[in-house]
C-alpha cells in the first residue's frame, strides 16, 4: 500500500494486472483509471453496457469473456430477468436495484460502485486543498478508514485526490473520516527523529449535534431513531449556531452536513477557523454551550442575567419554534409524570401547587395549554406574595425552559480539539445507507424543507443511474449503441456528464461545489496579494 | 563604503558600533528605573549583583511561587489565596505601591525584577518547567494586579502601549442594547464605562464565559475585564520570552558559578505530585477481582458508587464515566484482565464483537497496555483525583461521571445519599451547606465520617491509625483505601500489622 501513494502520475491499468486478476477486479481498476480522464462517463457507460462492446479495447475483451460475472458485480441497465445466477453470485447479491434495501449499505460491491461513480472526489479534494493544484493542505491531511472488517486505519494521507480515490477503491472502507493537516506527512510520522515535529496544524472547526442528546425532551423517538418531527430540533440548532458563527465570530464558510442517521455536523472552513489552537476552539465551544449537566443535575440551563446578546438573539430565533415544534408537535408535558418535570423547573412553590392541582384535574391537557396556564395562573395571583421579584424570576425561568427545550445540544468534545476526526461528507452511513449530504443553509426555507428521511440512499442512487435515460437528449435503455455514441459526442462538445448528475445526488453535489468555489475564491485572493508583496521585496 | 569608515570613528564610540566587539565592551546599561509597581519584565536586568544575592533572591521568589501553586492545587478561591499569600509575600517579596512612602521602593522592585529573570533562566530548560513557571508567574501577576489601586493600574496599562482600539461613541450608541446586557447595570457609571475592541482571539477566556460582546470577530471588552486582557498579554509575552530563553540557554556563556545554582533551583521546584501511585493505594489482603466489585462498592466514595449504580442500571456508561471508573478500579488494584472481565460482564446487553470493537481498546489504553510510547511506558493514566474530577469535563446530558456533590442538584444528591443509606438529617443538612459553600471535599469527608463513625472511633481509641491517615480525603482511591481498612479493622489482626507498617 505505501507505494500506491508514492506514484504521482495516474497509472493506466496494465496488461499483466488485468490478466492475473479476475474479471471483476480488472474491471474495477480500469474504471478507476478511466475516471481520471474526461471521458470517464463514456467509458463507465460502456462498462455497464458491456455486451455492446463499445468500451476501450482492453475492457471489451474481458467483458466479453466474463459477461455474466460482471453483471453480478455491477449495477446494470439490463433488465433483471435476464440474469442467470452463476455460481459466484450465490453469495454476492446480483444487483442493488434488484435486492433493494435488503442489501447492506456497506456491502463492498455497493461501496465500490458508489465510490467509483458517485462520490464527488474532485470537489472533496478542492474543499480540503483550497486550491486547484495539490498543496500540503491536502497532502498532509489525515484520513482514517473504517474497513469492512471494522478495523480502523488511521494516519492515511494522499498527495492527490486520485490517489485517495484509488486507495479507497482498493480498501473499500465502509466510511472514512477526516482529521487535521499535520506539520509533516502523516505517513512519515514514524520516521521523524523528533516526535514533537509531528503535530496537527489546522483543521476546520467542527460541531456535532446528535439527536440522542435530545432523548429527555423528545417524545416521538429515542436512541438512534428519528423522524421529521424531532429533526426540527436539528433545524433550530443549525439556525442558532449558524447565526452565532456568522454574526459573532465573523465566519463565512460554514458547511452543514447530515451525518447519515440522527445528527448533523458543521464544518467551519474559514482560514481563521482552521488555524485556531485548542484554547480558541475551547473558547468558542464554551461560548456556544448552554445546556449543561447530566440528567442528575436538575435544571440544565442556568444563565446570568441580563442575557448575553448571543443568548437573547438565540431566544428570538427559538421562541417561535418552541411554540410550534416543541409545544404543539412534541407535546413534552402531556402526561402527569412529564408535567412534573416542568414544575420542577419553575421557581415558585405557590404557583407550582396551584398548577399541579389544576393539571391533575384535567389529565392529558396539552402542553401548549399548560404553558399558557403558567402565565394565567401567575396573573391570577398564584405567585408567592412575599417576594417582590417573583414575576421576574418566573419570566427568567420560562426563558431558561425555552432554551432547555430548544437550544442546540452539542457534543462539545468534537469542537474542542484540533486533532479530532470527523466523518467526511458524502460517505454512506453503514446503518441507513443514506449519503451524508450537505444541508443547504443559504436559504431558511431550504433548511426547513430538508428531511433526513428523504436523503438519497446508496441503493437508491445506483438504481437511479440504471434507470437514467440520457436526461431527455440521449437514447433510452434499449438503444444502447446510440446512447454511447451520444455520450462520445457530448464529450467532444466539451460537456461530459458525471454519474452523480444523473441522480438525486445532483443538487447536493452542486451545492457543495458552489460552497467550495466560494471558499477557494476567498482563499486565493490574499495569497495572490502576499505573493506580490514577496515579489516586491525580492526586487532589490 | 560606509562600513570601512567604522574603524576610523572616534575610538571612544567604537565599542558601540562594531557589533563583533560589542559584547566584550563595557555594557551600556539601559537605565533601569521602576516607575510602576507592576512589571511586564520586558527588559532584562543589567546591573551587577553578588552571587549571594543571586541565589537568595531566587529562593525567596521561589518560595512565593511554590506556595501560590499549592494554593491552586488546594482549589482555593482568589480571595482565599490573596489572604493566604499576604504574609508570605510581605516577608519574601514585598512590593509596595507608589503611594506608599516607603524608601525601599526601588530596592524592592529591583529584587522583583532580578529574581524573575533568574528563575526564568532556571526554568526555561524543559517544556514542562516552562509551562509551570509561566502559570505561577501569571498567578502572581494577577494577584498583584488585582490589589493595585485603579489609578496606578491605569498608568501601568497606558504605559504598555497595547494596541487596543477604543470603541467610538457612535459604535457604542449603535450596540447600546447589547453592551448594556454585559455591563452590570449601575446607574451613572454606565456612561463612563469605556469599551475596547480587539480581535476575539486575544481574549479567549472572556469569550468562553460570554463576558464580552462579539460582532464579526471583534470582541467588545468592558473596562472591568481589562484584567483578563492584561494578564493574557502578560502570559503570552512571558511564554514567548521563555521560548527564546530556552533557545539561548545552550549558548549561555557561563562558568561553573551560576549553572549549579540554576540547576538546584529548578530541581527544588518539585510538583506536589497530583498523580497517585498504585503502590500506596492498594489494599493488602483484599480480594480485588471482577466478581467482588459489587461487594467492594460499599466502600467506594459517592462518585464511584453513583457510577457503579448507573452501570448496573443501564449496563452501560458513557466515555468519561468509563474512564473515571476504570482508572479508579485500576487504582484500587484491579488488574487489566480482571478489569476487562468486569466491563465485559457489566455491558451485558452487547455482543462480544461490539465490546471488543468499541470498548476493549479504551480499557487497555487506560492501563497503558496499548497506545503511544509514553502511554505504555507510563503505565497509562493515573486515577483521577478529586481536583480533576471537580474541575475537568463536567458531565453533560446522559453522562454520570463527575462529583455528585458538585454536579448533582440538591434533590438528586439527597436522593442518591439516601439510596446508599444515609438518611441522618444532620448529615444531609451539613452536606447541603457544604455544597452551597462549594466545599465539596468537606461534604464527601462528612459522609465518610458518618459512614465510618464506629470504626473511626475504635481506630482512634486503639491508636491504630495515625492522625496523618485521618486528614481530609482528596482522592477517591484514598477514600476507598481508608474505608476498606476501617471496615476490616477487627476482622484479621494480622492485617492491622500491615496497616501500621504502611502508616
Amino acid at each position: 500500500m505505501p507505494h500506491s501513494v508514492t506514484s504521482d502520475a495516474p497509472t493506466p491499468p496494465n496488461g499483466t494486472d488485468s490478466t492475473m486478476t479476475d474479471a471483476t477486479a480488472q474491471n474495477g481498476d480500469s474504471q478507476a483509471a478511466s475516471a481520471r480522464n474526461p471521458d470517464d462517463v463514456a467509458m463507465a457507460g460502456a462498462d455497464t453496457d458491456a455486451s455492446n462492446g463499445e468500451g476501450s479495447k482492453e475492457v471489451k475483451l474481458e467483458e466479453l469473456f466474463a459477461d455474466v460475472d460482471s453483471d453480478d458485480e455491477f449495477p446494470s441497465s439490463r433488465p433483471a430477468e435476464q440474469k442467470t445466477p452463476s455460481s459466484s453470485s450465490l453469495e454476492t447479491p446480483s444487483s442493488p436495484e434488484n435486492n433493494g434495501p435488503s442489501l447492506s449499505a456497506s456491502d463492498p460491491e455497493l461501496m465500490r460502485t458508489f465510490y467509483q461513480r458517485l462520490f464527488p472526489w474532485r470537489q472533496l479534494f478542492q474543499w480540503l486543498n483550497h486550491s486547484p493544484t495539490p498543496t500540503n493542505d491536502f497532502g498532509h491531511r489525515e484520513f482514517a478508514f473504517t474497513l469492512q472488517n471494522d478495523a480502523y486505519l488511521r494516519y492515511q494521507s494522499f498527495p492527490t485526490a486520485d490517489l485517495l480515490r484509488k486507495d479507497v477503491l482498493r480498501l473499500l472502507p465502509s466510511r472514512f473520516e477526516i482529521g487535521p493537516v499535520y506539520s509533516t506527512n502523516p505517513r512519515d510520522r514514524k520516521t521523524l527523529r523528533n516526535s514533537a515535529a509531528f503535530k496537527p496544524l489546522s483543521k476546520e472547526l467542527c460541531f456535532d449535534i446528535d439527536l440522542t442528546d435530545y432523548d429527555e425532551i423528545r417524545t416521538c423517538c429515542d436512541k438512534a431513531n428519528i423522524c421529521d418531527s424531532c429533526w426540527r430540533f436539528m433545524v433550530m440548532a443549525i439556525k442558532v449556531l449558524d447565526a452565532a458563527l456568522r454574526e459573532d465570530f465573523g465566519f463565512r464558510h460554514i458547511l452543514w452536513v447530515y451525518s447519515g442517521r440522527r445528527g448533523a455536523h458543521a464544518w467551519v472552513c474559514d482560514k481563521k477557523a482552521r488555524t485556531m489552537d485548542d484554547q480558541k476552539r475551547r473558547a468558542i465551544a464554551g461560548y456556544l454551550e448552554v445546556v449543561k449537566g447530566s440528567s442528575q443535575g436538575g435544571k440544565k440551563v442556568n444563565l446570568r442575567r441580563p442575557l448575553h446578546p448571543h443568548l437573547s438573539r438565540s431566544l428570538d430565533i427559538l421562541a417561535p419554534h418552541f411554540q410550534t415544534d416543541v409545544l404543539a408537535e412534541q407535546d413534552p408535558w402531556a402526561s402527569e409524570e412529564r408535567s412534573d418535570k416542568l414544575l420542577a423547573l419553575l421557581p415558585d412553590k405557590n404557583l407550582n401547587a396551584s398548577l399541579g392541582a389544576k393539571w391533575a384535574s384535567s389529565p392529558e391537557r396539552a402542553s401548549t395549554a399548560k404553558w399558557a396556564d403558567i402565565d394565567v395562573v401567575a396573573k391570577a395571583g398564584g405567585l408567592a406574595k412575599d417576594q417582590a421579584d417573583a414575576p421576574r424570576r418566573l419570566l427568567e425561568a420560562k426563558q431558561d425552559i425555552v432554551l432547555e427545550y430548544t437550544y442546540p445540544r452539542l457534543d462539545i468534545e468534537v469542537s474542542k480539539k484540533l486533532n479530532h476526526l470527523l466523518k467526511s461528507p458524502f460517505v454512506v452511513h453503514p446503518g441507513t445507507g443514506r449519503v451524508c449530504v450537505p444541508i443547504d443553509t443559504r436559504d431558511p426555507d431550504a433548511l426547513d424543507a430538508f428531511s433526513p428521511l428523504g436523503v438519497p440512499t446508496v441503493q437508491g442512487l445506483l438504481a437511479e443511474i440504471d434507470r437514467w435515460s440520457g436526461g431527455g437528449g440521449g437514447g433510452d435503455d434499449e438503444n444502447d449503441g446510440d446512447e454511447a455514441g451520444a455520450e462520445v459526442k457530448q464529450e467532444a462538445g466539451a460537456k461530459s456528464m458525471q454519474d452523480w448528475e444523473k441522480t438525486s445526488l445532483k443538487p447536493y453535489v452542486e451545492y457543495f461545489r458552489s460552497f467550495v468555489v466560494g471558499l477557494m475564491k476567498d482563499e486565493r485572493d490574499p495569497r495572490v496579494k502576499r505573493e506580490r508583496e514577496e515579489d516586491g521585496s525580492m526586487e532589490f | 563604503m560606509l562600513r570601512s569608515d567604522y574603524n576610523r570613528i572616534d575610538p571612544k564610540r567604537r565599542a558601540n558600533l562594531d557589533h563583533r566587539k560589542k559584547q566584550f565592551a563595557d555594557p551600556a546599561y539601559k537605565d533601569t528605573t521602576y516607575p510602576h509597581r507592576l512589571n511586564f519584565y520586558a527588559v532584562p536586568p543589567t546591573a551587577d549583583i553578588t552571587l549571594e544575592q543571586f541565589e537568595q533572591w531566587a529562593i525567596d521568589r521561589l518560595r512565593v511561587l511554590a506556595e501560590l501553586e499549592a494554593c491552586s492545587f488546594r482549589n482555593k478561591s482568589p480571595a482565599e489565596t490573596a489572604t493566604h499569600m499576604e504574609p508570605l509575600i510581605k516577608k519574601y517579596l514585598p512590593l509596595e505601591s507608589n503611594s506608599s512612602s516607603s524608601t525601599q521602593l526601588s530596592a524592592q522592585r529591583q529584587k522583583d525584577h532580578y529574581s524573575h529573570f533568574i528563575l526564568r533562566l532556571a526554568f526555561a530548560s524543559t517544556e514542562d518547567l516552562r509551562r509551570r513557571f509561566s502559570r505561577v508567574e501569571t498567578m502572581l501577576f494577577r494577584l498583584r494586579f488585582n490589589e493595585e489601586n485603579s489609578k496606578e493600574r491605569k498608568d501601568f496599562i497606558n504605559n504598555l502601549s497595547l494596541d487596543w482600539e477604543e470603541v467610538s461613541t457612535e459604535e457604542r450608541a449603535e450596540y447600546a442594547a447589547q453592551l448594556a446586557a454585559l455591563a452590570p447595570f449601575r446607574k451613572g457609571v454606565q456612561e463612563e464605562e469605556s469599551w475596547f475592541k480587539v480581535d476575539w482571539e486575544r481574549v479567549p477566556d472572556l469569550v468562553e464565559t460570554r463576558r464580552v460582546f462579539l460582532k464579526a470577530g471583534k470582541a467588545y471588552v468592558p473596562s472591568k475585564e481589562q484584567t483578563s486582557m492584561v494578564v493574557a498579554e502578560f502570559t503570552q509575552r512571558l511564554e514567548r520570552a521563555l521560548e527564546l530563553t530556552a533557545r539561548a540557554l545552550p549558548r549561555l556563556d557561563e562558568d561553573d558559578r551560576l549553572t549549579p545554582i540554576l540547576d538546584h533551583l529548578s530541581k527544588n521546584f518539585v510538583t506536589p505530585d497530583a498523580s497517585y501511585s498504585s503502590s500506596t493505594s492498594s489494599v493488602p489482603g483484599a480480594d480485588i477481582s471482577a466478581r467482588n466489585i459489587d461487594a467492594l462498592s460499599a466502600s467506594f466514595p459517592l462518585c464511584m458508587q453513583s457510577l457503579h449504580k448507573s452501570l448496573r442500571r443501564d449496563s452501560h456508561l458513557k466515555h468519561f464515566g468509563r474512564l473515571q471508573y476504570t482508572l479508579f478500579l485500576k487504582g484500587i488494584g484491579l488488574n487489566l484482565e480482571e478489569c476487562l472481565v468486569f466491563w465485559r460482564s457489566s455491558f451485558n446487553k452487547i455482543t462480544d464483537d461490539q465490546f471488543n470493537k468499541d470498548y476493549r481498546y479504551n480499557v487497555r489504553h487506560s492501563y497503558g497496555d496499548v497506545g503511544g510510547d509514553s502511554n505504555r511506558r507510563g503505565g497509562g493514566y493515573s486515577p483521577f483525583s478529586c481536583q480533576k474530577i471537580l474541575t475537568e469535563h463536567p458531565p453533560g446530558p446522559g453522562e454520570t461521571h463527575g462529583c455528585p456533590y458538585r454536579h448533582f442538584n440538591l434533590d438528586n444528591l439527597t436522593a442518591l445519599l439516601q439510596g446508599v443509606g444515609i438518611s441522618d438529617g444532620a448529615v444531609l443538612r451539613g452536606v447541603k451547606e457544604d455544597k452551597e459553600n462549594q466545599k465539596f471535599h468537606m461534604a464527601c469527608n462528612r459522609v465518610f465520617e458518618y459512614v465510618h463513625k464506629k470504626e473511626l472511633k475504635r481506630a482512634k481509641d486503639e491508636g491504630v491509625m495515625t492522625s496523618a491517615q485521618l486528614e481530609t480525603i482528596v482522592h477517591p482511591n484514598e477514600y476507598f483505601k481508608r474505608s476498606y481498612l476501617l471496615k476490616n479493622l477487627g476482622k484479621e489482626t494480622t492485617k492491622t500489622e500491615d496497616i501500621k507498617m504502611e502508616g
